[in-house]
């Protein structure tokens, strides 16, 4: 029993960073007024790039460097993440697109993206004398996954707390410091700023478009990284298409959970990792595992309800979120 | 006034500023004036006098076309409000800009970019300070959502004083407070021009004018009038200098036949969330046959009175009653939806100062929007598009809409096209009552005759049309009686025949309430030619009551 208890609790984890990750991200983006739907292609963008990066490197090197190993998936992850957020922007901010519009035809294209070269880097490995139909990048898997020192000889502890890659602890260091950027320092108060109501900021000298590039972007590459810890820690190196799944849209629903603080985001990402794979350990049939996998939509639906039926005022989405910004001329 | 100018130094000093929007209007046309350290400036002028565009300048929102700014003798180039800041010059907007969900502190350290850290604490012990110096009562750390009017209005007071500003400009800071507040606010003004601050004030009510300034700035139609030192003036000469003397339109005026009471507005009351009073015992007659005109300082409660006599605002007492013309009857309007007012037979007919929002569908045409007031016509599932098609397309011929067909949407016509529209539907529906808010406003000198000429027809064809106007030369002569609002409160009912223009600006400008006279009460028994004479004479009384107070 508890072995068990202590594995449920690792894959919850190893689950939930994924979720962390992306909703980090979107946080970070709707603090500054921008509902970023394409949050979802963006992983996959950012998983693709990372990818592609990586068999690359595997390609043109005999021996691979383990710090190389790291950094280039790490930085093509980071490159095509920003690459993407960057088009959000420009079509929001500069040309006032309709947000929604173009969140939801980001993930389309992102999915899109990935798949296709996904698809490409497959044959292109079958040409080289693969048999697989996916993509195994598991020397670089090896890296993302070391371990910390001691997580064998301290038992669960060990187990529980330091048997992981150094992306679970980075997730978890980077929704700490975007919580204490957001709420003690100036930037993050002209950043609340800007996602509440943008008039107010452009007239007390807060350059509107300039915070929402930025939030966006390093939202989008937060985002992203999700996608890399995916392919190079949970699934070994081993991308396949279609494979993310449905975790962005996830991660979009767990920022409303966290009633957009990332703190919360950290508790709420492994509890909804813990619901995901909930069903693996609850004994039922087939056909009913479905609706355990509803179980994260289900609590975020009634976040939402309770959330509004308090109306507290710091409970609510960012007054400006979804809402372009344009000084009005006379 | 030289005299004053050699005891106190200049602070800020404008020379020869013009500001034009477009190639037509000129907002401001060569003002030049002085504000001195250590005093309350106040600007008056009557709405569209280009008071807020002027002070825009100082702030830096607007950048003049000609002219120079000169703060403490220096030339100064004002091109955004960071600017103005660096100068020392802040101003207080009339709607506030603030984030709800922050604290009073986090809204005035907001976009403060300075060397220091980064310290909440510190900047809450400041705004306290500076709270307590001049005697504001801010909490430090309780959120905006949770305050009244007044107390954002002293956060942004604050946020201005936080920053350092020696000159402060208020744009109508009283037209949300109450009486109470007021005075806080006025006792805190002053507290800050004794320490040495130029305040500039902007406001219509001649009451605080005289209690508040030292001197007065007086502009008319974008141009400056004169500068007078306060006490030495009174409202009478103010108002003449604010309204400037009678110009001739030469709108044609029919005289009123078969005139009879159509609409009798009682008592009504309406307090906004907030809890201000905008209604305070209306009680006015609205005639079949008849123009009456509604003059008044902008916001002092004609939308709110136009709007519930529409159906749209829910009234704290009182009653609207319509005397249905067909069935002889008469029904109470008083909170019933537009639909049911409709459904009651009440032939009421609106046009809302805000076309685009309240009026018509901006991205829809000519025929949709026409739809939408015949939507509900008809039992068939399908719309009939038919006959407002012929509407939309009669209303062009007639009115001489300039469209490139009836399928445009509305959004793409000019000012003057899109209110021909409107008012060419709410016409179609041969109304009995019709209301128009600012119909002309926006619009040049061809499609506002237009628009006179069609409320001149409907008076002839025996409606009751009530007209909310802001040009008191076109009150004068387009209406046939001209009721003046003030605060919410009816300050004076006027014959536009023999009413003058600084009649209408004391009763505009004055706070006290109309009260009927015994006189006047009996008046409403005898025949429309005497009560006009018995008004007019009134206000006349009204006008030597003021002299002789101040005697």
């Amino acid at each position: 029993m508890f072995p068990t208890i202590i594995q449920f609790i690792q894959r919850a984890i190893l689950q939930g960073t994924t979720l962390l990750y992306g909703s980090t991200g979107e946080i970070i983006t709707e603090k500054s007024g921008h509902l970023n739907l394409g949050i979802p292609g963006i992983m996959y963008i950012g998983a693709i790039s990372g990818v592609i990066g990586g068999f690359m490197y595997k390609q043109s090197v005999a021996q691979m460097n383990t710090v190389l190993a790291l950094l280039i998936p790490l930085f093509s992850c980071l490159l095509g993440s920003l690459l993407a957020s960057l088009i959000y922007c420009f079509l929001t901010v500069t040309l006032h697109a309709n947000q929604n519009v173009t969140g939801l035809a980001l993930t389309t294209f992102g999915v899109g993206l990935g798949n296709f070269f996904g698809g490409s880097l497959i044959k292109l490995s079958q040409n080289m004398g693969s048999t697989a139909t996916s993509i195994a990048l598991t020397p670089i898997a090896k890296v993302y996954k070391t371990k910390l020192p001691f997580a064998d000889k301290l038992g669960w502890f060990g187990d529980i707390f330091l048997s992981y890659g150094f992306m679970v602890y980075l997730a978890v260091i980077l929704a700490v410091v975007a919580a204490l950027v957001l709420n003690k320092t100036r930037v993050g108060l002209h950043l609340r700023a800007v996602g509440e109501n943008p008039a107010t900021a452009d007239a007390a000298g807060v350059p509107v478009a300039r915070y929402r590039y930025l939030a966006t972007c390093i939202g989008g590459m937060v985002a992203g990284m999700g996608g890399l810890y995916y392919i190079m820690d949970y699934t070994n190196g081993i991308w396949s298409n279609n494979g993310f799944g449905d975790r962005g849209w996830l991660a979009i629903a767990l920022v409303i959970f966290a009633i957009w603080r990332p703190l919360r985001g950290i508790l709420g990402s492994y509890l909804f990792g813990a619901l995901y794979i909930l069903f693996l350990y609850v004994p039922v049939s087939m056909d009913k595992q479905p609706l355990l996998q509803m179980l994260p939509y289900v609590v975020t639906i009634v976040v939402l309800i309770f959330t509004s039926i308090r109306s507290k005022k710091e409970s609510q989405p960012p007054a400006g979120l979804g809402l372009n910004y344009y000084r009005e001329e006379r | 006034m030289n005299e004053t100018v050699s005891e106190k130094k200049v602070a800020l000093e404008l020379r020869h500023i013009t500001k034009r929007f477009g190639s037509e209007v000129i907002a401001n046309r060569d003002v030049s004036l002085q504000v001195l350290h250590g005093e309350i400036l106040a600007i008056l002028g009557e709405n569209g006098s280009g008071k807020t565009t002027l002070m825009n300048m100082i702030a830096g929102i607007y950048f003049p076309d000609e002219g120079e700014i000169f703060v403490d003798g220096e030339k100064v180039t004002i091109a955004s409000p960071a600017d103005a800041f660096r100068y020392r010059i802040g101003m207080i907007h009339q709607h506030f800009k603030l984030v709800d969900v922050f604290t009073s502190t986090e809204n005035i350290v907001l976009g403060i970019r300075d060397d220091q850290r980064f310290n909440l604490k510190e900047a809450a012990a400041r705004v306290a300070e500076i709270s307590a110096r001049y005697g504001f009562e801010l909490d430090p750390n309780k959120k905006i959502y949770n305050m009244s009017v007044s107390e954002k209005q002293t956060v942004e007071i604050v946020k201005v004083l936080y920053r350092g500003a020696d000159i402060l400009i208020l744009d109508e800071p009283t037209a949300v407070l109450t009486p109470q507040e007021t005075e806080k606010l006025f006792a805190v003004l002053r507290r800050m021009r004794d320490d040495g601050k130029s305040i500039i004030i902007i406001t219509h009510k001649m009451h605080e004018v005289l209690s508040i300034s030292d001197r007065v700035a007086i502009l008319r139609r974008g141009e400056y009038v004169d500068t007078v030192v306060t006490k030495d003036t009174d409202e009478t000469a103010l108002t003449e200098m604010m309204v400037g003397h009678k110009i001739s339109l030469n709108i044609e005026r029919s005289d009123p036949v078969n005139v009879c009471d159509r609409l009798t507005v009682k008592d009504i009351r309406m307090t906004t969330r907030e809890g201000v009073e905008v209604l305070k015992d209306i009680n006015f007659v609205a005639r079949a046959g008849e123009i009456l005109g509604i003059a008044g300082i902008a916001g002092s409660g004609q939308r709110e009175l136009l709007e519930s006599i529409a159906g749209l605002r829910h009234l704290d007492s009182g009653e609207i009653l319509y005397d249905n013309p067909k069935t002889g009857e008469t029904v109470n309007l008083c909170d019933r939806t537009p639909i049911q007012i409709r459904d009651m037979g009440v032939r009421l007919s609106f046009v809302p100062e805000d076309r685009l929002g309240m009026g018509l569908v901006g991205n829809m045409d000519i025929t949709d929007n026409m739809m939408l007031r015949s939507y509900r016509k008809g039992h068939s599932m399908f719309l009939n598009r038919k006959s407002p098609k012929e509407l939309a397309e009669h209303i062009i011929e007639s009115l001489e809409v300039v469209t490139p067909s009836v399928s445009t949407p509305v959004r793409r016509l000019s000012g003057g096209n899109v209110q021909k529209v409107l008012v060419g539907r709410e016409i179609s529906s041969t109304p009995a009552v019709l209301m128009a808010a600012y119909p002309v406003r926006g619009l040049d000198i061809n499609s506002s005759y237009t628009i006179y000429n069609l409320l001149n027809q409907q008076k002839k064809n025996g409606v009751a049309v009530i007209f909310v106007g802001e040009d008191l030369d076109v009150l004068l002569e387009l209406c046939d009686r001209i009721m003046v609002i003030g605060s919410g409160k009816i300050t004076g009912v006027v014959d536009a025949r023999c009413a003058t223009k600084e009649q209408l600006g004391l009763l505009m400008t004055s706070d006290t309430a109309h009260k009927p006279t015994a006189e006047e009460e009996s008046a409403s028994t005898r025949t429309e030619e005497e009560k006009s004479i018995v008004t007019a004479t009134e206000a006349g009384k009204g006008e030597q009551q003021h002299d002789s107070n101040r005697t």
